[in-house]
Parts: structure tokens; sequence; C-alpha cells
């Protein structure tokens, strides 16, 4: 993974002491919270129901173990013994004192972390496939790319104050595991004439409560110009985007307005002053970033390993495991691991203290000592020996960390909702739990097969209930929290967007509603038929109207 | 009053004035329509001249006219409002602008690292504020990442 140099460190070490000095000015009253709410949150620092909430950026979802580690300390130390991780692959702590969170800081500085540009409306934690450098459907790994943009985007002093926040997500193989069509900036590593690899650039997606697929910018761009293709599309967005009415502010409204052309050609037009500028990426500089992204040291090893599928045989429970949670590896031998944080009774996303140190060490011990978050809020360890899977699994059963359940029903997105958000309508962890609770019998989630529901507790859609095969979307009426159902929305390369399919339920009335939904779907399905391709053959109308006529 | 200007806390000497004041003598700063209709006569008279700039008015507007003003402000209604960093960007780098770049309006200490790097050289930092904090900020960073207007060059390029 990347190593800070004397230069990183100094620019952390020097926006260290600039947000102390914030904080004590805020703290002696010479700052009003109304200055110091932007300043916090270009730190991540919110302010929530109940606390301050401090999101902590893990630049495209890489971690080691070390910073795992000390992750747990922070949360054992400054905060209530766990962390929420969300969904830009990051990891939020709901209960730090304002006055602590610049010595929370100093230490994470001391593993190379921090929560730059974690909010605010400035370049966000730039996103990335998680299997990144490892998936078997690879054209190029999209990290070292996602490291010069996090060095290029990282204060920047042109694109900090922009009309909105500004996502940008990256993969490089052929499934697209980041929802790159639902970000600002999408980007792509695809495969050009003569076999040259470059970028597919999209702009104009988002999610929130005008939700956009991502339009295709250019559909061809050498890696040299990223930086300045990169500053054009910034720098219309800053001068054009709309400062007038914040939801109507984000970059993807702005392409809407313009249309895709129009806005294409102010893009290009900037981009012809400069394309030739100090922004040109030099062969040396991708080959330098290239070689803090190196494969670790592979064992060789030929073929299957046969005690895997023995073991597999041998005890149904590490089957269903291995069916669910282990992906395959580029490398012979090796396996792609994914932590559920879908446990029953726990909030998505939630890891305590101690489940992190565990963690830590089974990365160190299985995987090379590093591992990644997802934009699911699970955890990956990406290099795993398929002969270590079966201590490896029941090491993690121990800790609660091996439920069978990744891309199931139960395998939900959700936002931490009116429990925690100052801007949430409703909450979500409830009905996550009820739902998970409902469908506790595995046979029957894995019939079901497939299945993305993802919850969120306002329109905000921090949880991502556009994309969901079921979407869940929580909303006030007149003081009652409230759940609209969406269908049809997935993040990948089939993105779409859920269509609402009536009015809204009432908190105890989801779960039923969910099960009218996978009735509809179990008798109508095909034979091998995954539930959105269902629901796209039939249509809404089946759906409506069972979970109408029984509500 | 006192500004920053060239990372010194000076006395200003320019007088802002608005469209119906007498442009009388000496350096003043004009609001851009008043440029615009009076451009012959604000170059003709003795003193320098500044326009002052609204977020949605861009460079393009005076590129032409940029040899007869010894400045150009803009002005920051909120400091949320970001559009004067591109402004004065393309100001030094795509129309060579040398004269003095000036923020005005809701000038605060945390925003002025990134207005320099931009290519702002004076500040009218806000009444209420220590004029001497801000010019204190104008070393928050002793390092930066990308090109901008102070350095063509990103920091990898210049790294050892």
């Amino acid at each position: 993974m990347y190593k800070y140099d004397d230069h990183d460190r100094a620019i952390l070490a020097d926006r260290r002491r600039q947000f102390r000095d914030q904080v004590t000015r805020r703290l002696a009253g010479r700052l009003s919270e109304d200055e110091f709410k932007p300043l916090r949150l270009m730190n991540g620092l919110y302010l929530q129901l109940h606390a301050y909430m401090l999101r902590i950026a893990v630049p495209y979802g890489l971690l080691s173990s070390d910073q795992l580690r000390k992750l747990a300390h922070v949360a054992r130390t400054y905060d209530k013994g766990y962390g929420h991780f969300t969904t830009r692959q990051n990891l939020q702590f709901n209960w730090p004192a304002l006055d602590k969170v610049p010595d929370i800081l100093d230490e994470l500085a001391e593993v190379e972390m921090h929560s730059v540009q974690t909010s605010g409306n400035c370049i966000r934690n730039i996103t990335a496939d998680p299997f990144a450098g490892v998936a078997a459907d690879e054209i190029e790994d999209p990290r070292p790319y996602a490291e010069i943009l996090r060095q290029y985007s990282t204060f920047h002093p042109e694109f900090s104050y922009l009309p909105r926040k500004f996502k940008f997500a990256i993969t490089g193989a052929v499934q697209d595991r980041a929802a790159v069509q639902f970000h600002d900036i999408g980007l792509r590593l695809i495969r050009g004439a003569d076999n040259e690899i470059g970028f597919e650039v999209l702009a104009g997606g988002g999610m929130g409560r005008t939700p956009m697929i991502g339009k295709l910018i250019r559909p061809w761009l050498e890696k040299r110009h990223l930086l300045s293709y990169v500053e054009a599309i910034m720098r219309v967005y800053n001068q054009f985007g709309r400062r007038d009415n914040m939801f109507k502010a984000r970059i993807k409204i702005l392409v809407h307005e313009l249309g895709v052309a129009e806005f294409r050609r102010r893009v290009e037009e900037e981009w012809a002053h400069i394309r030739d500028s100090g922004l040109l990426l030099d062969e040396a500089e991708i080959a330098r970033m290239k070689g803090f992204f190196t494969a670790p040291d592979y064992e060789e090893i030929t073929g299957a390993d046969a005690g895997f599928s023995q073991k597999k045989q041998a005890d149904k429970a590490f089957a269903k495991w291995a069916a669910r949670n282990v992906t395959a590896h580029k490398m012979p031998g090796y396996a792609i691991v994914t932590l559920s944080l879908k446990a029953p009774g726990v909030p998505p996303g939630d890891v305590t203290a101690e489940q992190m140190e565990h963690i830590a060490e089974l990365a160190d011990r299985y995987s090379f000592g590093e591992l990644r978050s997802t934009f699911k809020q699970n955890l990956v360890l990406t290099d795993v020996r398929e002969a270590d899977l079966y201590d490896l699994w029941r090491a993690l059963r121990r800790h609660d960390l091996a439920t069978p359940n990744i891309e199931t029903l139960n395998d939900i997105i959700c936002c931490p909702g009116l429990d925690f958000c100052a801007l949430a309508n409703a909450r979500s962890i409830p009905v996550s739990l009820a739902l998970t609770e409902h469908f506790e019998n595995y046979d029957y989630l894995y019939d079901l097969g497939e299945l993305r529901l993802n919850i969120s507790g306002c329109i905000n859609a921090c949880g991502h209930h556009h994309t969901a095969h079921i979407g869940i979307l929580g909303v006030d009426k007149k003081g009652e929290e409230f759940y609209q159902i969406t269908l049809g929305g997935a993040p990948g390369n089939d993105a779409a967007i859920g269509a609402i399919i009536g009015p809204a339920f009432a908190a105890s009335e989801v779960v039923g509603a969910v099960d009218d939904i996978l009735q509809v779907y179990l008798e109508g399905r095909e034979e091998g038929e995954r539930f959105i391709d269902t629901y796209r053959r039939l249509g809404a109308d089946p759906f409506r109207e069972r979970v109408y006529a029984n509500n | 009053m006192q500004i920053i200007k060239d990372r010194r806390i000076v006395e200003d000497h320019w007088r802002r004035i608005d469209m119906d004041q007498p442009a009388g003598t000496g350096d003043i700063i004009v609001p851009l329509t008043r440029w615009q209709a009076e451009r012959e006569a604000l170059i003709a008279r003795t003193g320098q001249v500044g326009v002052l700039m609204a977020p949605d008015q861009p460079p393009e507007l005076i590129a032409d006219d940029l040899a007869h003003l010894a400045l150009v402000a803009y002005e920051f209604p909120s400091f949320k409002d970001g559009r004067p960093y591109s402004h004065a960007r393309l100001l030094r780098e795509r129309h060579g602008y040398s004269g003095e770049i000036r923020a005005v309006g809701d000038v605060l200490r945390d925003q002025i690292f990134y207005m320099a790097r931009c290519g702002f050289t004076a500040f009218e930092p806000r009444a209420d504020r220590d004029i001497k904090d801000a010019l204190a900020a104008l070393g928050d960073f002793s390092q930066t990442y990308q090109p901008a207007a102070d350095q063509p060059l990103p920091l990898y390029r210049r790294r050892h």
C-alpha cells in the first residue's frame, strides 16, 4: 500500500496543527458554530443528534492491520468501543468529545491515517473496487490512480469550496464493484485500440433526492491526461454548478441542465487550455505509484487445494460460508474472503474494538497484513490461501464475523438513520434488524439467491436505497416514521434506479411487505433467475398488486 | 484601513467607489458595470483603476482590459462561495495578469492559504477579525500537492 514520505507527513502535520487551532478557537468562542461548521466538516467532524461524529478516511478502502489496531485503540480510548464502516469505505466513530478530536488525529497520524475531506463541499475520499489487484476480471489495478487522485485532491486550493460535495469512484475490472455510474466522476480503466489501457470518464451520476446514472463524458482518455481532464471537469463545475439551492448543487444537476453535449463541450474547451500543463502525468510517476501496489509474495500453488473441497464436503456450515463469502482469486490456490459485518442483531457495518483486533491478527496471519472495506459495509481479506480457509473460517466464527450472507437479502446496506443522524427522517437500523431477524432461515435466504436490499433513513440516500433490488426509504409523515419501498435498482454494470411501488408503509408493515414481494418473485421466477431479472421481466405490477392487496 | 498585501500588513490607499460617487483623484476601485460604462474616461483620468468583480463575473469579461487595470478585486459574499478561486487562477495562469488580485468580503483566515495559492495577493480580512491571525494563516501549510497559480508543478515532480 502507499507509504508516506516526509512531504506527506509534513502536509498532514500542518493540517493537524491547523485543525487543533480551529478547535481551540471554537472552544474559546472565537469561532461561531456557523463558521466552525464548514471547517470541522472538511475534517470529517459532524455534530449529530447526540454527539460529535468523526469520520476517518480509508483511502480507496485499503487498510493495514496496524491501522486497524489503531482504530481499535481509538474506539476503546476515545469512543464507546466500536466503529462503523460507511458506504464510502470509511470508518465513523459516533461518540468522540470535541476537545479530544485533535488527540485522536495525532494518534491516527502515527499510522498515516486522517479524516481529511471526509465531509464538506470538497473532493471526498476516493472509492475503488475492493477487489482491486486480486480480481480475476481485472484489466488493471486502479489503486495507483486512486492514490494519484487522492494526492491531487488533498487540500486542493481551488476546489475546497465547491457548490456541493464531490465523489469519485474508480474501477479497473470488467464487473463494476465500485458503483462508478453513481458518482460525480466515475472512472473505468478500459482497453482501447492497440491494447493500450486508458480511462473511460463518466460524470453526473449520484443518488440523493435526484438519483441519476452517470453520463459518458469521454469514452477514451489517455492515462497521462487523467489529472488535467479531471481538473477541467472540476473547474467547469466550480464555475457553473448551482449555488442558489443546495438540493440542486451537485454536478449531476449541472450535467442534466446543460445537457451532456454542452457540458462536454465546456469541459473539452477548458481541457484544451490545460492538457499539457504541469498536470500531465509522467510515466515515472505512474510507475512510482504502481510500485506501492505490487502483488504480495504469493506462494506458487498449482491447482485447487484438495483439502478445501474435502472440508466443504465434510462440514456443511463451512461449505455454506465458502459458497457465499469466498470469491475466486486471480492466483491459483488463493481466495478472496469477505468478512460479513451483517451478523444478526448487529447494526450493518458496526465492528467492535475486539473484532478489529482479531481481524488485524487474522489479516497478519492469513492475508499479508492488509484488508479492504467495501461500500457494501463489509471487510475483505484479499489474499488467503485456499488451504487456510477452514482455519480462517473457524477463527472468524468465534468472533461473529463469518455470517454466511454476502450478497443475500441479509447483506443489507444501511445508513445510521435517526438513531444517530441529524439529517434522518426515520430510523433505519431497527428496520434492518427486524428484516434480518425475520429472514433468519438460511435455506430460504439462499433459495432467494443474489438479492440487494438497502435502507436509507432519509432522502439523502446514504443507505443507497436507489440502487437496491429492494430499496427502503424512511420518510416522515406528520411526525411518524414511514417507509417507501422501491424496486429494480442496481449499482453495478446493470446500473438502474429503483422505482417507488406505491404509498409508504408503517414500520410494523415493512417486513410483511418485503415478504409479499419475495413471494411474487418465488412464484414467478424462471429456473435460476435472480430477483432483479424476474422483476425486470415481470415489471412492477404483480409486486404492487400483492403488496397493497395484503396491506 | 489595514489590509494584507504581498504577505505584509499595510495601510490601504485604494478608495472603493460605487456607481454614482465621483471618481475624484487617486487610485480607485469601481464595480465592473461602471468600468464597462466609463472605460475610456476612467483610463484617461490620473490615478490607477481597479475593478470589483462578483463571483458570477468571470475574468473573460475583463480579459481585454487587463493592461489598464492595476487591481482586480473579487468579492466573496460568503466564504462558502468558491467561484473566485477559479477566477483568480484563470486571471494568473490563462490571462497572464500580474497586477494585484484582492479578496474582499467574507475573507477569513481559514481560507486565506487557498486564496493565496490561487493567485490572490491582497486580502481585506473581515473587520471583526484580527488581521495578524490572517497573516499567519498564509503559512498554514509548508508543502502542497498540486499545481496552482503559485506553483506550476505538482509535488511529485519536486520530490527528491
